[in-house]
């Protein structure tokens, strides 16, 4: 048993923690947001420079190789300076779906094109009807000649807006929620047949509404083999869900840290509010919810090669433990802030706001608990 | 990063189960599965069980009698031990005298005292608490004046567990009431058997168990050899002993084994004809019990490596003992819910070891709503989880 970093899990951490500390301010973050397109360009191509597009993928891609515990690290980082550049959907959703799935060629293509930092995915799974549950798909690929046809509708599709290509789940057999006949299509985010309606998340990332309507794709835009996309589909799934635990984990030492920072300055009654042994207990409790989180962020960033059901458990329990702890912190860290909690200007209110949104990311605390439910009887010894 | 465990890990927790398979009385671990009452000797025969192992001292070096185990082969064994059903170990003795005297004691009172810890030949208790001094601790009363070789205690101490069978007691005592508060008290080890002017009386608990008594001290003569350290320097042996490495304080072994326990007569009582695992409201609860100790026990393993790394493990451990603490009174609470009606008979006679029945209800209700108030102790005691949060917020605050 060992929770310390390898050298290069260690140089990786640093090189994110040097670029959020150096180049993502508030200030810089907020003049980000601003921007029509909702992230920046300059950033992506610093990530690009640095490798970290390059995480998750075989050296022989040209990647870094890194499995659950680097995106782990990269994750937090990210989420100490709320990073919104679309990295979760291009390189994690999108880029290991394709480079699990795709031929040769659609690899050599396209997760170049990532790595590169010269293309931007987005993922296109879920549907208005299945909330949470990505299995849940009415969307359409039906055989027209050598390729398909594509009708359906797809929700909140993160960083949809502005990507340059999408990942389409779509049905190619099997009842609307079986686990069979999902297939996954790459389709030009600008041919014709896609409409967008994109917007801003409330927590500073961006997402769309997506509407396929006879979008013709040719055979070669079909990933992998056809009908059989589930799992790898629900193993991208799962590295998503460790990098947004991930991100919440950092996002959350922050929250606590600044908070921390602030009842030992701000003076009420003649004294440092945190003097008060009211908000000191209240204060412990963040950060015993912090320690939860990453602890079992580790345990789910570790457990990528457990046994399925083992994985799925540790993976989903670590989803609703940063739904519950989350949350925890989120609202304590504005209460503790008080008024200034509620300002736009104070940056805590940015943390709280992405701290509480993962939760509807990929599956709150009662859907991830519900499936830790079906899990209960699954063995799990730590070690 | 890697969260298994070692070739040479899995290998010592081998040892560990086969030797608990082995020498692990039956008798001994049905009561602790099943919730009866251990009694003093139940305990003691374990206890020598373990000596004879050399596995009884788990935190003493090796050149006293000890294991000298690092902190992860201490966790593996506590975990294992709290699977098989093992009784706990009397603590005062073993774990929290004992360090105590090979820090701080005279050669005499090693070479006395520790031999007899090992063999069991004392059953230790604390004099610690006071009507006037709980979380307050260094406001305590008692107080000992020196008389030539002897020290005079006159005073009283509460909350004392196990006491009705000790011989032994360790006390801190004021012996200078001028001093400040933490400064004129003084470590005294007192025989419970041979002083005269000792009273113990039962305090019998909201769940009807006699589990902790109150002690009076009516001018008892204490010789001075059996002061250890300084005198007036006391409460750093008490502050050593309370902040000394405890692996154990997640209590994560405990937890699980109660865990498994819980699914099981959750599989076995039936709602609507349903068994109640079954039923989405109890489910929902235990699949967040699951997490938190998923959490708990990952949070506990981070310590522990951290402590195998060198480091002391000092503050962290009111985290682990906050954390522990209510993820086990959560346990009894819907262990409580489990039984439905049954948890209502009181009949103290059903938690007797030899007890062969009939129940009025099904088994397991026989303990719940007893332990489940017996269990709201866990986050009074070894510091109120309040004092631990006081010590979290200065220790690791800053505040």
């Amino acid at each position: 048993m060992d929770f310390k970093l390898s050298d290069e899990q260690r140089m990786l951490e640093e090189t994110v923690g040097r670029l959020v500390r150096d180049t993502y301010t508030f200030d810089a973050r907020n003049k980000i947001l601003e921007s029509e397109q909702g992230f920046s360009t300059d950033m992506w191509n610093q990530f690009a420079e640095l490798g970290l597009l390059g995480v998750p993928f075989s050296e022989e891609a040209g990647g870094f190789n890194g499995g659950g515990p680097e995106l782990m690290v990269v994750a937090e980082g990210f989420g100490r300076g709320l990073v919104v550049e679309p990295y979760l959907a291009t390189v994690v959703l999108s880029g290991t779906l394709i480079d699990k799935l795709g031929n040769d060629a659609q690899k050599e293509q396209w997760v170049s094109a990532i790595i590169g930092g010269e293309t931007r995915f987005a993922l296109a799974a879920y549907e208005p009807r299945g909330r949470y549950d990505h299995t849940v798909v009415e969307t359409s690929a039906k055989k027209d000649g050598d390729g398909y046809v594509i009708n359906g509708e797809k929700a909140v599709v993160l960083h949809g807006d502005s990507a340059d290509q999408l990942v389409v789940i779509a049905r190619t057999g099997g009842d609307s929620d079986a686990r069979d006949g999902l297939s996954a299509f790459i389709v030009d985010a600008n041919a014709d047949g896609v409409s967008r309606k994109g917007y801003a998340t409330i927590d500073g990332l961006h997402a769309a509404e997506i509407t396929l309507s006879n979008v013709k794709v040719g055979a070669d835009a079909l990933l992998g083999e056809e009908g059989k996309a589930i799992d790898a589909l629900e193993a991208s799934l799962d590295l998503a869900l460790i990098t947004l635990c991930a991100e919440a984990a950092g996002a959350m030492e922050v929250a606590c840290d600044q908070t921390l920072d602030y009842i030992k300055e701000r003076q009420q009654f003649g004294v440092p509010i945190g003097k008060f042994q009211a908000l000191q207990h209240r204060m412990v409790e963040m950060r015993m919810e912090l320690e939860k989180v990453r602890s079992i962020t580790m345990l789910a960033a570790c457990s990528l090669d457990a046994p399925a059901d083992l994985r799925k458990k540790r993976i989903s329990a670590a989803k609703a433990q940063v739904g519950k702890s989350g949350r925890k912190v989120a609202e304590e860290a504005i209460q503790l802030f008080g008024g200034m909690g509620m300002m736009e200007e104070t940056a805590v209110s940015h943390y709280a706001k992405r701290i509480v949104m993962i939760d509807h990311w990929f599956g709150d605390r009662e859907y991830h608990l519900g499936i830790l439910e079906t899990l209960i009887d699954v063995d799990d010894h730590a070690a | 990063m890697d969260i298994n465990y070692t070739p040479e890990e899995r290998a010592f927790r081998d040892e560990v189960r086969g030797f608990l398979k082995d020498k692990l009385p039956a008798d001994i671990s049905r009561k602790v599965k099943e919730h009866k009452r251990l009694g003093k000797e139940d305990t003691v025969r374990w206890q020598k069980i373990l000596n004879e192992q050399g596995w009884l001292a788990l935190h003493w070096p090796k050149e006293h009698g000890g294991t000298g185990w690092s902190p992860i082969q201490k966790h593996i064994f506590e975990e294992e031990c709290a699977e098989a059903g093992a009784p706990t170990v009397l603590p005062f003795g073993v774990n929290m005298v004992a360090p105590v005297i090979i820090k701080f004691g005279t050669q005499e009172q090693k070479d006395y005292y520790l031999p007899r810890i090992l063999r069991s030949d004392d059953w230790w208790c604390q004099g610690y608490s006071e009507p006037g001094a709980g979380s307050d601790l260094a406001g305590l009363k008692t107080r000992a004046v020196r008389e030539g070789d002897h020290y005079i205690v006159n005073g009283q101490k509460t909350w004392t567990t196990l006491g009705q069978h000790a011989n032994m007691i360790f006390c801190l005592v004021r012996t200078d009431p001028d001093a400040k508060k933490q400064e004129g008290i003084s470590f005294l080890l007192i025989d419970m058997e041979k002083s005269e002017g000792i009273t113990v009386r039962p305090l019998i608990t909201l769940d009807g168990e006699h589990e902790v008594n109150e002690v009076f001290f009516d001018n008892v003569k204490v010789p001075v050899e059996n002061l250890v350290g300084e005198e007036n320097k006391g409460w750093t042996c008490a502050k050593y002993l309370l902040t000394f490495e405890r692996t154990g304080i997640a209590g994560v072994g405990s937890s699980k084994a109660a865990l498994a326990h819980l699914k099981q007569v959750a599989r076995e009582q039936t709602v609507n004809g349903k068994p109640l695992i079954e039923e989405p409201h109890f489910r929902a609860r235990l699949a967040d019990v699951e997490m938190e100790l998923m959490s708990l026990e990952m949070t506990n393993l981070r310590t522990v490596a951290a402590a195998e790394a060198g480091g002391v493990p000092g503050a962290e451990s009111s985290f682990l003992k906050i954390m522990g603490t209510e993820l086990r009174q959560e346990i009894t609470d819907l262990f409580r819910r489990a039984a439905g009606p049954h948890a209502l008979p009181f009949l103290p006679e059903e938690l007797a070891g030899d007890f062969e029945g009939p129940y009025v209800g099904p088994e397991f209700a026989a303990s719940v709503a007893s332990r489940y108030f017996n269990f709201r102790k866990l986050s009074i005691f070894g510091g109120s989880n309040e004092i631990q949060k006081n010590i979290i917020s200065k220790m690791i605050l800053g505040l």
